[in-house]
């Protein structure tokens, strides 16, 4: 194969990704258009309404919105204190020994489980669980649904956390050891302000997996189209109202669902770019 | 000061058994999760369970009424997985291979970059709206849902994951390799072709293992896609099944519930022994 014949090859196989990008916002953005033409953008995006009945159909997308914001925000908060002491575990106390590999499959493993499982998981335990400790009659709801993305994401959150705390060098810690700092000390004073911005963007890139999760969040956040009251209330988040719904709509209300999925595909998208954006940063540190 | 350090020894101690208390924990899900789909799914799986399709509602109420249990299986899922997952894979190989290619021999080129970038980009993107967006593309002018919308939809959402094992794997390779070969006087189609990609397949074998498990298990792009079907299918133009369609058809039908586990616990077997196999393939690599 001639050199030509090759850099071509390339260039056309690299260039379907921006292809399949481009092609992504502009689909998007042409099927949504009806549903922001019909209601106005800002109106489309501040509107509680989701109502579907035949000449009176009006639809917004601020209950999903909120739904989807307060079930990640939840699991990023409720991830924090596991993912951040298996990444010290794995990155700075058994850095390199048998149980920190041990640990770093198991973490890989529940990264693999499909998100349909963890729902059907969440479904039959957490939220007989829920209910039996009155938190909330139903069961299903914000609560329980963050609960499980915040297991899922834990994986994600630890293994990158991790990859920054081993980076942290070594000379700065024993230079704290020395000192007579305690291994604590050296973690609080040495490793989190070195490797912070690190662990912070793995934060990001967690919470930007969690807002896209479907349907975990659709088995066990109640699917009621109204604002959540509360954490323990029923909701439903932008990804599993298209889930819900997306199969029996059409025109006004398919145009709009697709609109919640183009909100949706930028909310992820900025986080994403935000995320790489300060893991590469933190890697130049 | 005698007191200040007993305070800090106690304090050391005390965040590391936080830690690995905490760390324990993480393990805990893990084993709730196989161990709950285990016991509950196991009874279900039998030859039938593998060979025949998913039951209508006639037959459940008479097995119902008798006493049995549910009859039939998910072979029509099995299948229809498998027939989606193989095309997107033969789709996604050579696309990925290459890009990741591009991307490893001209990382400073600002095409490249943005290739890059929408890479990561897409690797980001919600799988929902990689659902809608085949829905759009293929379902709406093949004015049908079909086997082949399906494993478009698996095939996009594997290329960014082939793309950035390619690309990390060929670009920790040792330049002298490439070097050598060019020394020998092959150009750089062939010295790609022949020493580069075959010196990284081990890292590229394992990151289309690791592809195909994450996409297995997707739920949501297939419902808008391939729809599901009770029937045994073969041919790729018509609505086709898959198992997690058939978990969440199972999860949604009070009178199949039973089924749902023997079914969650083919597609978790499935995934983690691919997971397991490019954790152990990686490790022999790299040796």
């Amino acid at each position: 194969m001639s050199d030509k014949l090759y850099r071509v090859l390339l260039i056309v196989a690299a260039i379907i990704v921006p292809l399949v990008c481009g092609g992504i916002l502009y689909a998007l953005a042409t099927d949504a258009y009806e549903a922001f033409n019909h209601f106005g953008f800002f109106e489309f995006l501040t509107s509680t309404d989701w109502n579907y009945t035949e000449g009176e159909e009006h639809y917004g997308a601020l209950p999903f919105i909120t739904g989807t914001l307060m079930t990640s925000l939840l699991a990023l908060i409720f991830c924090i204190p596991f993912s951040l002491p298996v990444a010290l575990f794995v990155g700075e106390y058994f850095k390199d020994t048998k149980v920190a590999a041990i640990l770093s499959t198991v973490t890989d493993l529940l990264a693999g489980i499909p998100s349909i499982i963890f729902g059907l998981w969440g479904f039959y335990t957490l939220r007989p669980l829920v209910m039996a400790l009155n938190i909330s009659p139903q069961g299903s709801g914000v609560l329980t649904a963050s609960l499980v993305l915040a297991i899922m994401i834990v994986p994600y959150a630890a293994s990158l956390s991790a990859e920054f705390i081993k980076m942290v060098p070594n000379d700065l810690k024993e230079g704290a050891y020395s000192l007579g700092a305690t291994r604590a000390e050296v973690i609080r004073r040495v490793v989190f302000p070195v490797a912070g911005s690190g662990i912070f963007s793995s934060y990001v890139l967690a919470i930007g997996r969690a807002l896209g999760e479907t349907m975990t969040v659709t088995m066990l956040i109640g699917n009621t189209n109204n604002i959540p009251q509360s954490i323990t209330a029923t909701g439903n988040s932008m990804a599993s109202i298209i889930a819900n719904q997306f199969g029996e709509a059409g025109d006004l209300r398919l145009s709009s669902l697709i609109a919640i999925g183009l909100i949706l595909f930028l909310i992820t998208a900025i986080i994403n770019m935000i995320g790489k954006l300060m893991i590469k940063r933190a890697r130049i540190i | 000061m005698k007191n200040n350090t007993r305070k800090r020894l106690v304090e050391n101690k005390l965040i590391l058994w936080v830690v690995c208390i905490f760390s324990a924990l993480t393990a805990v899900p893990l084993l709730l999760i196989l161990g709950e789909v285990l016991m509950r799914g196991y009874d279900q799986l039998s030859w039938s369970f593998f060979t025949e399709p998913t039951p209508n509602a006639y037959k459940v109420m008479k097995a119902a009424a008798a006493g049995e249990s549910i009859p039939g299986g998910i072979a029509n899922g099995i299948i229809g997985t498998l027939i989606m997952l193989s095309m997107a894979t033969i789709l996604a190989i050579p696309i990925g291979i290459l890009c990741g290619t591009y991307l490893a021999e001209n990382s400073k080129n600002r095409f490249a970059r943005i290739v890059s970038f929408m890479t990561d980009l897409l690797q980001g993107t919600p799988s929902v709206i990689i659902g809608i967006i085949t829905y759009i593309w293929v379902v709406v002018p093949m004015k049908g849902y079909s086997a082949i919308a399906g494993s478009i939809a698996l095939f996009i959402l594997m290329l960014p994951l082939i793309i950035r094992s390619t690309e990390e794997t060929l670009t920790i390779l040792p330049v002298s390799l490439k070097e050598a070969g060019l020394a020998l006087g092959g150009n750089r189609a062939q010295v790609m072709f022949r020493i580069q990609l075959p010196a990284a397949f081990g890292g590229i074998f394992t990151g289309i293992l690791l592809a195909i498990s994450r996409v297995v298990g997707e739920t949501a792009p297939l419902m808008f896609t391939a729809l599901g079907c009770s029937m045994i299918r073969w041919s790729i133009n018509e609505p086709i099944s898959a198992v997690p369609l058939l978990i969440w058809e199972f999860f949604n039908d009070p009178n199949l519930q039973d089924l749902v586990w023997g079914a969650s616990l083919v597609l978790l077997i499935f995934v983690l022994t691919l997971n397991i196999l490019s954790k152990y393939i990686a490790k022999k690599w790299k040796q």
